[in-house]
């Protein structure tokens, strides 16, 4: 067992909205994170997948306290980091780095390669040869060490990845929020930085918190996965687990909407189609918040939350009816329909 | 073949900048045929988006488009502004990534969907109207006469991009072409608005051009694949031919950079797209090529017979290209 690096427990995170009623306004909370608990363990990449507005982002932002969580707790490596002060955070940071999305947006253009991977070390007074760091990092994330002196227009979206990724590793932390790292990316490239992660992960036991959208990707590169829909994690357990027999109806049919690059599989394949769209997260479905796209929602989800519990296979789900390794989705739904 | 929807052939687009020509689709071939599904698959800058938007006359005036491209066999490279305008949105529609920006914020959905119609089509006010809710059912949008009153900030992403489905088939054009239509959206979202691609497929019975770059679409949902790189067809097959037996290296080195079961390690393909400035003599693939020889480099391949379907790959019948793994 390796130990824990992170543990989060009941994590909430709301934000201030308005909305405009004519002449007067109204305030609003939209809990973008709603009571969410999970682990990772050093050396280990946790997935975190959902569809735009699940607050996956939110929670990778929260974890590193760039947000500051409304409430919950967020203990990383022993150390309870909720409420921690300003030096402590700045301690905290050489521990705990984000790489971004865009690779395009998170240099500063008028920088060299050299001052954007220092940056990090100059911050936290970090003493030593910097441009001798700087051109370690460089060779590490597959670029060349005269590549330093350059600007970022010089580089392509996959080297300016690789470059985003040597300024998170130049205080050698030990956890890497990976915000969509590759999804801008395209598929020849982004083939090159996910096995570049795979072996800066082996080399330097790093652990990652993988956000993403694409669950091919997540599941390429996870241990674990979390999947979130509307602040809440839904589903968790081991990657292989949740691909093969997924408890959870969202779980179900998000796999099954993900299309595969096999012509056969993808025309022979049972799909769940989802009806609609994710609902506004200011004013959440009672019960489960899956309910209202759920094929096989019953009364009692409309009323009562489900509590996350462990089912067979290891894995934790929140959901009153999960479905059993073996039952699809696609069955339940139609006699679910046959009964109605 | 005469009875093609569309025909494209030495089909060229270049843009003078001050660095020189950017030369972004060189000599492209292509037919789709009346009610073919065809999907265009490539990475960024291999000039999938830039020769529709190129044929439609929806490049800006800098842009130098060459050689020939035939809708039912009229001539539009060259064509007038006005015929122009016949063309698009009658014979042609086009859809695109960003739902949002192609609408208008301060007018009814049902408006914008009028004004479509009224372009091409001399209907009664109440003709009209009625056409829209019909448009706004086929695409699959609920209370349709209710939706068609309201603007396009009530509706979803998804939703907006079935908005402008309905505005592009709405005067029964012969040829679709979606460019990347669900890669701002969601999955289960993208799901939606590939079964409703699909049922007008079958149902209006409309050629459909589907631009993308995931390979996991193309299996779903068309029937014929173009792959393109560095401005030109590398491949051309049916959609089960392409993913049984690849006949282009890229096709292949695009296949196992793909996350796959029992796939360890993925195997990306080395070095980056060539710079459209100078692209590379001969094969533009060739120097990022595992199976390149000198001759790759001597003259631009065409297509030529493969394993299946057709490949602008001179050593097809020599190598032996195996994906390995399938998704």
């Amino acid at each position: 067992m390796a130990d824990t690096l992170l543990q989060v427990e009941g994590l909430v995170k709301e934000f201030d909205v308005r909305r405009n009623l004519g002449i007067r306004s109204q305030k609003l909370k939209v809990q973008a994170v709603s009571n969410v608990s999970f682990s990772v363990d050093s050396g280990e990449t946790l997935g975190l997948v959902g569809e735009s507005g699940s607050g996956k982002t939110t929670l990778g932002r929260c974890v590193l306290r760039l947000l500051e969580p409304t409430a919950g707790s967020i203990v990383f490596k022993g150390q309870e980091i909720v409420g921690l002060s300003s030096d402590g955070l700045r301690a905290l940071r050489r521990d705990m780095q984000i790489v971004f999305q865009d690779p395009f947006a998170s240099l500063d253009p008028k920088r060299t390669v050299q001052a954007a991977i220092a940056e990090p070390l100059e911050i936290q007074r970090v003493g030593g040869d910097h441009p001798q760091r700087v051109r370690e990092l460089l060779e590490l994330v597959g670029l060349s060490p005269d590549h330093a002196r350059r600007y970022p227009h010089e580089f392509s979206g996959g080297q300016r990845q690789r470059i985003g990724i040597a300024r998170a590793l130049a205080l050698n932390p030990s956890l890497l929020i990976l915000d969509e790292p590759v999804s801008a990316l395209d598929v020849s490239i982004q083939a090159q930085v996910l096995n570049l992660l795979g072996e800066l992960q082996t080399e330097l036991n790093l652990a990652y918190m993988f956000i993403a959208h694409d669950l091919s990707v997540v599941r390429h590169t996870s241990d674990r996965i979390a999947v979130m829909y509307l602040g809440k994690i839904v589903e968790l357990g081991d990657s292989e687990t949740i691909y093969e027999n997924p408890a959870h109806p969202y779980t179900h049919a998000l796999l099954s909407a993900v299309p595969v690059p096999d012509p056969e599989v993808e025309r022979a394949r049972q799909r769940i189609v989802l009806t609609g769209d994710v609902p506004s997260p200011i004013n959440p479905p009672s019960g489960c918040r899956f309910h209202t796209r759920c094929p096989i929602a019953q009364d009692r989800c409309r009323t009562e939350e489900p509590a996350m519990r462990t089912v067979t296979g290891g894995q934790s789900v929140a959901c009153h009816f999960p479905l059993e390794p073996g039952v699809t989705l696609v069955e339940l739904a139609g006699r679910a329909a046959a009964s109605a | 073949m005469s009875d093609s929807v569309l025909s494209l052939r030495d089909f060229t687009v270049s843009f003078p900048t001050l660095y020189g020509t950017v030369r972004a689709v060189r000599g492209l071939s292509l037919d789709v045929n009346p009610g073919e599904f065809v999907g265009v698959v490539g990475e960024s800058g291999s000039g999938k988006s830039v020769t529709f938007l190129g044929m439609m006359g929806l490049l800006p005036k800098s842009a130098i488009v060459g050689g020939s491209a035939k809708i039912n066999g009229e001539e539009l490279v060259g064509a007038s502004n006005r015929k122009m305008r016949s063309v698009r949105g009658q014979k042609i529609s086009m859809i695109f990534q960003d739902p949002l920006s192609a609408l208008n914020p301060v007018h009814r959905i049902g408006a914008q969907i009028e004004e479509m119609l009224g372009a091409h089509q001399s209907l009664s006010r109440q003709e009209s109207e009625r056409r829209v809710i019909e448009l706004l059912d086929i695409v699959g949008i609920p209370q349709p006469d209710q939706r068609a009153r309201q603007f396009p900030h009530e509706f979803s992403g998804g939703m907006r991009q079935r908005v402008m489905i309905a505005m592009a088939i709405a005067n029964n054009p012969e040829l679709l072409i979606a460019d990347e239509p669900t890669t701002a959206l969601d999955v289960t979202v993208q799901a939606q608005i590939l079964e409703v691609l699909e049922r007008i497929r079958q149902e209006l019975d409309t050629a459909i051009v589907l631009i993308t770059h995931d390979l996991g679409i193309v299996a779903r949902v068309v029937d014929r694949v173009e792959v393109m790189y560095a401005g030109r067809a590398v491949e051309r097959a049916t959609v089960a031919n392409l993913f049984d037996t690849p006949s282009h290296p890229y096709t292949v080195g695009l296949m196992r950079s793909l996350p796959a079961l029992g796939r360890e390690r993925l195997e990306p393909i080395p070095g980056s797209p060539p710079n459209m400035l100078e692209p590379p003599p001969g094969c533009a693939f060739a120097p990022r090529c595992a199976h390149a020889q000198a001759a790759c480099s001597a003259e631009i391949p065409d297509l030529r017979e493969g394993r299946s379907g057709l490949t602008a790959c001179i050593r097809s019948h020599e190598l032996q290209l195996e994906v390995g793994t399938r998704g």
